[in-house]
């Protein structure tokens, strides 16, 4: 197998791959006396054009990608990428807009941003949205921040969030990065919320609560209603993780169940390309209660004309540098445009349906440990597995050999083990079935033949990596 | 397997005395379920610690967990060789990978640390919980 | 449109597996109460031509095309090589995950690498991470970061670092019982240094430097990072226009400890603000308090080089509320475009690129300096932005030159409320000599009259 040198191995001296037009204006030689001159970029790449492209080329077919097959990763939303998105998203008058340009030259950027809002308004039955968070955490972020503005205004933020054993990392992180601390909340037996513990921590001193739903094992937590009343009893807000929103599109609203802020992930529900880690984008919806501490800039329609407003006093203040990642933004618009009512609703109907299709086909071999009802994702473990030796670590590399992702592993963390599988709706029943098929085969080779997990994968560019090393003694950076 | 002359933590630490002077490390138990460590956070010498208070963080590649102290006491040493070598706390964690050593305040603190009995006993019903 | 690719006999033959009869009574654990029980009222799907229709008459309505702009203001308008838009829209690029599963993502994971390694060439220092959102919220993690180090609760935040950064920085820290001092600028155009000193003491977590600053006045770092060291605080270097790395002398060779900034220069379009790209480096004494995801180089058990998600351990998915970020999700396929431009560009390309950038707006400085009614509002030397005083109200002149279809630049007196008479143009190498010419001389008739 060849492989793919770093572009440093391949650079030489006097190699360009790009061309300046001449310079058109008189050289003024002295421009540079008065400031600090940097001296040459050490070992700084010079390559040609076609060296460029192969060198790009080459790197990507090494990677796995949704375009490839089917991506199961549980809480990602791994979801085919409709290419007229990508085309919309290229329009030269979006790419060329400049974010400080006068409003009345770039209705066109705010009427997106505005019709974004409005629609997913209506999808998640909040009250109004801000665009501005680049990704879900930081969705997650403003979250928290809205709510501490609101306590604070009332006279006191309180000192803690309540948060699921089941929820994702960002969760917690984002509420510490808050000024919060943070009290787990036990799941029950049929793993959603436990309603007693919740309730004997909420008090004067809890903040909010951070829940997902339906949570990270893919079950709805049927007492959300509940939940908020505990939460609002004593003057607390619910925040909702709507990660999982691919789930209810349709079927039921976030507004409609006490929640009073929500981040998306518009890379996640709403189709826009995971670009290998980003960018994505996490807007994040709210209660009219929460609405005036919304940060800036706002953006409004008046008589059919889009303006930008930023006197908002108990705002609070800004996330980005501008709009947020407006490009992802005319995705994720274009796909909700594109599929309208109907459309969104066979999107959530679909993924659900896929993914019990999944859990049915799999429940002999891999150990659920809950069987509440799951939604669009669900979570195995390796328990069956492990008396043959073999953990999720092997079952996901051998799974690399039959061609397939593998799915989200060792999350969430009150399942030990964990493979949790989200198909998505944009899978053909051919392809859940390969993935059930070789699913089906590591059990088996599990018994039969576990060192063939152990070894795997077999034939793929790299095989397993020394991550013990590369965290021991780090190398960060490629030096000559 | 465990040291009988320990004693030790539900959060799986151990701690050796000799007159005034204590060992503290983590299991082998809790070297197994972490994996390979990576680094180690230690305190400093001098530092101040009551019982069940983090004087440190073990990394492995994929987990992080607080380390306990098992009994209060001012840290003397700490095992300045985890620095540079941090796989000995997989390969020794009773002997070579102790953490700190520190000076006993409240000898009558160990009376609520369990035998090296009642923590095997205790592993066992954690294995039979999952 | 509908991206399902199930048939009929599909769905009915999966029910029957499943045991349910319809794919709604997959959905009876949700309470009757909390379903919706209508349709979304949202407009009904569009097929693939009339949604393109939507959108081209969507984008009509902006115009910023008709004029010759130069506006800059933390967003650049560069020349992107064919290339960067063609190896960025490979799907392999485009549609993968992160690459937690190292051994199906080594693409992704390489070019990270070298991204990382770009950035640590040219910023001067040890280590650089995937990116961050932009350049806004890398000033705020930068902030963030230092305080972690040095449990120091004051930071110092010149005037002259971009408006939009020092209000994130706010928003970030406003929380955490931080005391954010904000330092003004001297004729020069430059921060204060009499103030600074004034100000800083060794309760300061940090001084944050952004040069070239927002007038586009270069600044001295090496000066402010003495400063920050000699009360133990540390000098976070921030940097809005990348191009200018491929002149002015590295951060991390005038004392920065941690450079940052928007790296949107590199290749990726003005995209009406977003999506961006942060980036953030440091020296390795600071490793473990370092935010943002980071591939590492290693072995796999054949012994073949590969790369790896590494040092995860800062991250929140795994220490959660202790992490050194909430971090997830970053701006991975634009630091892609970045790696690209870079690697086309070379050393001589960046070089060349920066000198058309500081000759380009020198020029259109001192012509503009030479018209009567214009006047320089700062001295300090400028790299490719700077700030005139105009006799007239900027506004008026902004409005007038419009309807000539320029747009002179930024109006600085949202932000400075004593600049109200001043702009902030910009000129790159796009712009040509005779379109600089013409702003010339219709500046000059409006201001004759």
């Amino acid at each position: 197998m060849i492989r793919e040198r770093l572009i440093f191995e391949i650079s030489d001296k006097g190699k360009k791959g790009f061309c300046f037009p001449k310079l058109d204006v008189p050289e003024k030689k002295s421009l540079n006396e008065k400031i600090p001159i940097r001296s040459s970029i050490k070992d700084f790449p010079q390559v040609s054009e076609v060296e460029v492209v192969r060198h790009f080329t080459r790197l990507s077919q090494t990677n796995y990608c949704i375009d490839k097959g089917i991506y199961p990763l549980g809480s990602c939303t791994m979801k085919y990428n409709p290419k007229i998105n990508e085309k919309i998203a290229q329009i030269e008058n979006f790419i060329t807009a400049h974010p400080c340009s006068d409003p009345e030259i770039s209705q066109g950027g705010l009427q997106v941003l505005k019709t974004l809002e409005d629609v997913l308004i209506e999808v998640t039955g909040m009250d109004a949205f801000t665009f501005q968070p680049a990704a879900g955490a930081q969705g997650e972020l403003v979250g928290m921040m809205l709510i501490r503005a609101c306590l604070e205004e009332r006279g006191d933020p309180r000192k803690f969030v309540l948060i699921p054993d089941s929820a994702h990392g960002t969760n917690p992180s984002s509420a510490h990065i808050c000024g919060y601390k943070v009290k787990e909340i036990k799941s029950n037996d049929s793993g959603t919320i436990d309603l007693d513990d919740l309730s004997k921590n909420m008090d004067k001193d809890a903040a909010a609560v951070m829940i997902t739903n339906p949570n990270t094992l893919g079950i709805f937590e049927n007492q959300i209603k509940q939940v908020s009343e505990i939460i609002h009893s004593k003057g607390g807000l619910v925040y909702m993780d709507g990660a999982n929103m691919n789930a209810l599109m349709g079927i039921c609203r976030p507004g409609d169940m006490g929640v009073d802020v929500i981040h998306l992930n518009l890379h996640k529900t709403f189709s826009t390309p995971h670009g290998g880690g980003g960018p994505g984008a996490g807007p994040v919806g709210v209660g009219s209660i929460l609405e005036p501490y919304l940060p800036l800039p706002r953006v409004l329609k008046k008589d059919g004309q889009y303006f930008i407003d930023e006197n908002y006093p108990k705002s609070i203040g800004r996330i980005h540098s501008f709009y947020g990642n407006f490009l992802v933004a005319v995705k994720a618009l274009a796909y909700i445009l594109s599929l309208g009512p109907e459309g969104l609703r066979e999107v959530s109907e679909t993924a659900v349906l896929n993914s019990n299709y999944i859990r049915k086909s799999l429940e002999k071999e891999y150990h659920l440990k809950y069987k509440a009802p799951t939604l669009h994702e669900c979570v195995f473990s390796d328990k069956h597995q492990k008396q043959y030796g073999i953990s999720n670590i092997d079952i996901a590399k051998r799974l690399i050999d039959l061609g397939v992702h593998p799915p989200t592993m060792s999350f969430p963390l009150i399942v030990h083990g964990a493979l949790m599988t989200e198909p998505t709706e944009t899978e053909s029943k051919a392809d859940l079935d390969s993935f059930i098929e070789a699913m089906k085969q590591i059990a088996e080779e599990a018994r039969e033949n576990p060192d063939i997990l152990k070894s795997a994968p077999h034939d793929s560019y790299v095989r397993r990596l020394d991550e013990t090393t590369a965290a021991r003694n780090p190398k960060l950076r490629w030096k000559p | 397997m465990y040291p009988e002359e320990f004693h030790y933590t539900k959060d799986h630490e151990w701690v050796k005395t000799e007159g005034d002077e204590a060992t503290i490390g983590i299991t082998d138990f809790a070297q197994s379920q972490l994996g390979d460590v990576v680094f180690v956070e230690l305190p400093d010498v001098g530092e101040e610690l009551k019982s069940h208070q983090t004087l440190g963080v073990v990394e492995s590649v994929k987990a992080v967990s607080d380390i306990y102290s098992p009994i209060s006491g001012e840290v003397s040493e700490v095992n300045e060789g985890l620095n540079d070598n941090p796989e000995i706390l997989n390969q020794d964690p009773h002997t070579k990978g102790w953490i700190i050593k520190l000076k006993v305040k409240n000898p009558s603190e160990l009376d609520k640390l369990m035998s090296a009995s009642e923590y095997e006993k205790y592993l066992e019903g954690l294995k039979d919980e999952e | 449109m509908s991206y399902i690719a199930l048939s009929e006999k599909d769905k009915k033959e999966m029910l029957k597996a499943i045991g349910a009869s319809s794919p709604k009574k997959l959905f009876d654990c949700i309470p009757d109460d909390i379903k919706l029980k209508r349709d979304l009222k949202i407009p009904p799907a569009r097929s693939e031509p009339e949604i393109l229709e939507y959108f081209n008459e969507c984008a009509r309505k902006n115009r910023n095309h008709e004029y010759l702009s130069f506006q800059g203001a933390g967003a650049y308008q560069h020349f992107i090589p064919a290339a960067v838009d063609y190896l960025s829209s490979r799907g392999e690029f485009v549609s993968p995950y992160t690459p937690y599963q190292a051994e199906v993502s080594q693409g992704t994971l390489q070019l990270i690498f070298e991204f990382q390694t770009l950035i640590c060439q040219l910023t001067g220092m040890d280590i650089a991470n995937a990116s961050l959102y932009d350049g806004a919220s890398g000033a705020a993690e930068a902030v963030l970061m230092a305080m972690r180090i040095n449990r120091k609760s004051k930071v110092l935040l010149p005037k002259t670092v971009h408006p939009h950064y020092r209000q994130v920085i706010q928003t970030y820290t406003r929380n955490l019982g931080m005391d954010v001092l904000e330092i003004g600028y001297d004729s020069a155009g430059r921060i204060d240094t009499a103030e600074l000193e004034k100000n800083i003491d060794n309760d300061t977590s940090a001084v944050v430097c952004q040069s070239p600053n927002f007038f586009g006045v270069i600044e001295d770092l090496d000066k402010i990072s003495a400063y920050a060291h000699e009360n133990k605080a540390l000098s976070i270097a921030v940097s809005a226009e990348a191009s200018s790395f491929g002149l002015i002398k590295a951060p991390g060779e005038m004392g920065a400890d941690i450079a940052t900034g928007e790296a949107q220069s590199f290749g990726i379009p003005l995209s009406f603000g977003g999506p961006y790209l942060g980036f953030m480096a440091c020296n390795n004494e600071f490793l473990r308090q370092f935010p943002g995801r980071i591939s590492g180089e290693t072995q796999d058990i054949d012994g073949n080089r590969g790369f790896v998600l590494t040092l995860s351990t800062r991250e929140q998915h795994i220490r959660r509320e202790r992490a050194t970020s909430n971090i997830c999700t970053n701006q991975a396929l634009c630091a892609l475009r970045a790696t690209i431009f870079l690697e086309l560009l070379g050393e001589k390309g960046l070089g060349e690129w920066a000198r058309q950038n500081i000759q380009k707006a020198n020029y259109a400085y001192d012509l503009f300096k030479g018209i009567r009614g214009v006047s320089a509002a700062f001295s300090g030397e400028v790299y490719n932005e700077f700030v005139i005083k105009t006799e007239k109200k900027w506004k008026e002149v902004e409005n007038e030159l419009m309807r000539k279809n320029i747009i002179p630049g930024v109006s600085l007196e949202k932000f400075y409320p004593e600049l109200d008479n001043c702009g902030l143009v910009c000129v790159t190498e796009v712009s040509q000599k005779r379109g600089i010419d013409r702003f010339a001389e219709i500046l000059t008739d409006i201001l004759a009259t």
